[in-house]
């Protein structure tokens, strides 16, 4: 689960501060996928930002599967995303030079620790395995000017997956996919979320999938709000 | 190394170029370095295998005088012979000299006396040949050359010894006394003296004498044309060191930039920067190692086809440490190159709408 207590986060704008995230609050339980939609600028990457401890709040606490980020240091925070936060980016972010399985396993290079770097055995295996629920075991070895945008996505969400994580954080994940596709990767989404038992918050422009999460919520100017009626209103 | 070797599997052609440069800076590097090995080689050698302590030269109007211009009489040398501490003080004539032989005729520089003569030129009469000088006359131990007015027996022959770039023949001090009086003149005694001593006073030495004196080393700069030759060789290959630092680093500091997209999302991951940094050096280190290794390769076989025609030492000297300076340079400039790499700030990685 993640809780987030009255985070507020600032960035420097010229010479004053501007606020991404106002005072916000959020909790998502195991197995649970919340919501957020709002404008372009309303701050939503930053909540993920700080959700997924890339960045410190300038206040406010956050605590990751009862470990709280916001008092660990920078390496602290590098650790606890290597172990407890699966993250899927808005664009397909994935490593050109890496094969599909690759982008995975690449998880478990991430440090100089010899301990962790010693299972890579266990790591392909749990990668394959991966790539075969989000439906790609066919194309383990295909580098990502192989693969279709709608795939590169699907290597995302299984990359995020590596680590079981206890935390899934998603920023518009269907941004550069067609209706379709992005329906499908939503459905996977959903579909993990509950296998995995991750708390994952979905950052989405497209209200048509609302209805599916479990709660929404909506922001603007920094500011979380309950979103109760959860409308299917056209456009974004 | 997970990423880097991935990387530089999938951008051969990028990482082939890189590494092509780096063995042609080193064949540069290497091969200079056995050139100005063989050049120095010729100039002094028969200067650094005197066994001295300590070399005396005569001083004219105030000023030490060089190896060409030196003269040191019997009495500088009886002086020297007499300060305590002094244990040898071998009188060393210098000239240069035409020696012919049948229809042939080489010009060396004459040494007469002196500490390496060995046994052979003390004995007057004879004269001492290096091997190639000896086959450039066709002589033979036994045979006799035509020295000035004199004709002397070719006593042995050996290996390389070499001044200024010219082949050394010794010969006792006696025959070179008389062999480079000028007519007209007094015959000289001798050009310096090579001093063996131990606690000895040589300031002293030297003002109880008139005669300026140098450790070995030092008096090379003596040598007209040590300093000139050996300064601008150097100061090329210390440029090609110069250049290969900053292309190196150049190199990487682009594929730095290129690969900072790929950076932040290793971060966002949770890589460490100690892996990171790990693996974009590690990177270098192997792109520096084959490219050096051919380079130094290319020079060893390129030497070794030289050898005769050029003066060329092929040493760990003028290859291994090139070589090593070059790697130890390429990664400082990768170093600096990859440090932007912790700078590198994960949030990018999100994507964000900037
Ligand atoms: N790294 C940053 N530095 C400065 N300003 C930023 C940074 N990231 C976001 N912002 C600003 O914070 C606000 C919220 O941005 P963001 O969280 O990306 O919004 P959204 O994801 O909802 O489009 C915007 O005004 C944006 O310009
Ligand atoms: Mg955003």
């Amino acid at each position: 689960m993640i809780d987030l207590q009255d985070v507020t986060l600032t960035f420097p704008d010229g010479t004053s501060r501007i606020t991404a995230v106002d005072h916000a609050s959020l909790h998502v339980g195991a197995g649970e996928t919340v919501g957020i939609i709002g404008p372009s600028g309303s701050g939503k990457s930053s909540l993920l930002a700080v959700a997924s401890t890339l960045i410190a709040p300038d206040s406010g606490t956050v605590t990751i599967d009862g470990v709280v980020a916001t008092d660990l240091d920078l390496a602290g925070r590098a650790e606890l995303r290597r172990t407890r936060v699966g993250l899927v980016f808005q664009q397909s972010n994935l490593l050109s030079s890496l094969t599909a399985v690759e982008q995975l396993t690449v998880t478990n290079e991430l440090t100089t620790d010899r301990r962790r770097r010693s299972a890579r055995a266990a790591a392909r295996r749990r990668a394959l395995q991966l790539l075969d629920e989000v439906g790609l075991a066919a194309d383990a070895d295909k580098r990502p000017a192989q693969l279709s945008g709608g795939q590169r996505q699907r290597v995302n969400v299984a990359r995020a997956l590596m680590s079981r994580p206890a935390v899934l954080v998603v920023d518009e994940p269907t941004s550069a996919l067609d209706q379709e596709r992005g329906a499908q990767i939503i459905d996977l989404l959903l579909r993990l979320t509950a296998e995995h038992g991750t708390a994952t918050i979905l950052v989405t422009h497209e209200p048509r999938f609302l209805p599916r999460l479990t709660t929404a919520h909506s922001m603007v100017d920094g500011r979380l709000s309950e979103q109760s009626d959860r409308p299917g209103a056209p456009g974004s | 190394m997970f990423v880097a070797w991935r990387d530089l599997k999938a951008a051969k052609g990028r990482f082939a170029l890189i590494t092509a440069v780096v063995t042609l800076i080193t064949v540069l590097v290497t091969f200079l370095g056995g050139l100005t090995g063989g050049l120095v080689e010729q100039n002094i050698s028969a200067l650094t295998s005197l066994d001295a302590d300590r070399i005396v030269f005569s001083v004219t109007d105030g000023e030490p005088s060089t190896y060409a211009d030196s003269a040191v009489t019997e009495d500088q040398a009886s002086t020297w012979a007499r300060r305590d501490g002094v244990t040898a003080v071998e009188p060393l004539g210098i000239s240069t000299t035409r020696i012919t032989a049948g229809g042939r005729q080489q010009t060396v520089a004459l040494f007469g006396g002196g500490p390496a003569a060995g046994d052979a030129a003390t004995r007057s009469g004879h004269v001492a040949l290096t091997a190639r000088t000896a086959a450039a006359l066709d002589v033979q131990p036994g045979d006799r050359v035509h020295l000035g007015d004199r004709d002397l027996v070719v006593d042995a022959t050996r290996g390389d010894s070499w001044y200024s770039h010219l082949a050394v023949a010794h010969v006792s001090l006696g025959d070179w006394q008389h062999l480079a009086a000028r007519p007209g003149e007094p015959a000289p005694f001798a050009s310096v003296l090579a001093v063996s001593a131990r606690d000895a006073d040589y300031a002293a030495a030297d003002a109880a004498a008139g005669t300026s004196s140098q450790g070995l080393l030092t008096s090379l700069t003596a040598l007209g044309s040590f300093t000139s030759e050996v300064g601008s060789l150097l100061l090329m290959v210390l440029m090609l060191f110069g250049i290969s630092a900053l292309v190196v680093g150049a190199f990487f500091a682009v594929w730095s930039i290129q690969r900072r997209p790929d950076v932040a999302v290793l971060k966002a991951l949770g890589a460490t920067d100690r892996m990171l940094t790990f693996d974009a050096l590690g990177q270098a280190a192997a792109l520096l190692v084959l490219g050096v290794g051919a380079g130094i390769a290319v020079t060893a076989g390129l030497g070794a086809l030289a050898g005769t025609a050029l003066p060329f030492v092929l040493s760990s000297v003028t290859t291994l440490l090139p070589g090593l300076v070059m790697t130890v340079l390429g990664l400082a400039g990768a170093g600096v190159a990859t440090r932007s790499i912790t700078h590198v700030d994960p949030l990018t990685a999100l994507g964000s709408n900037r």
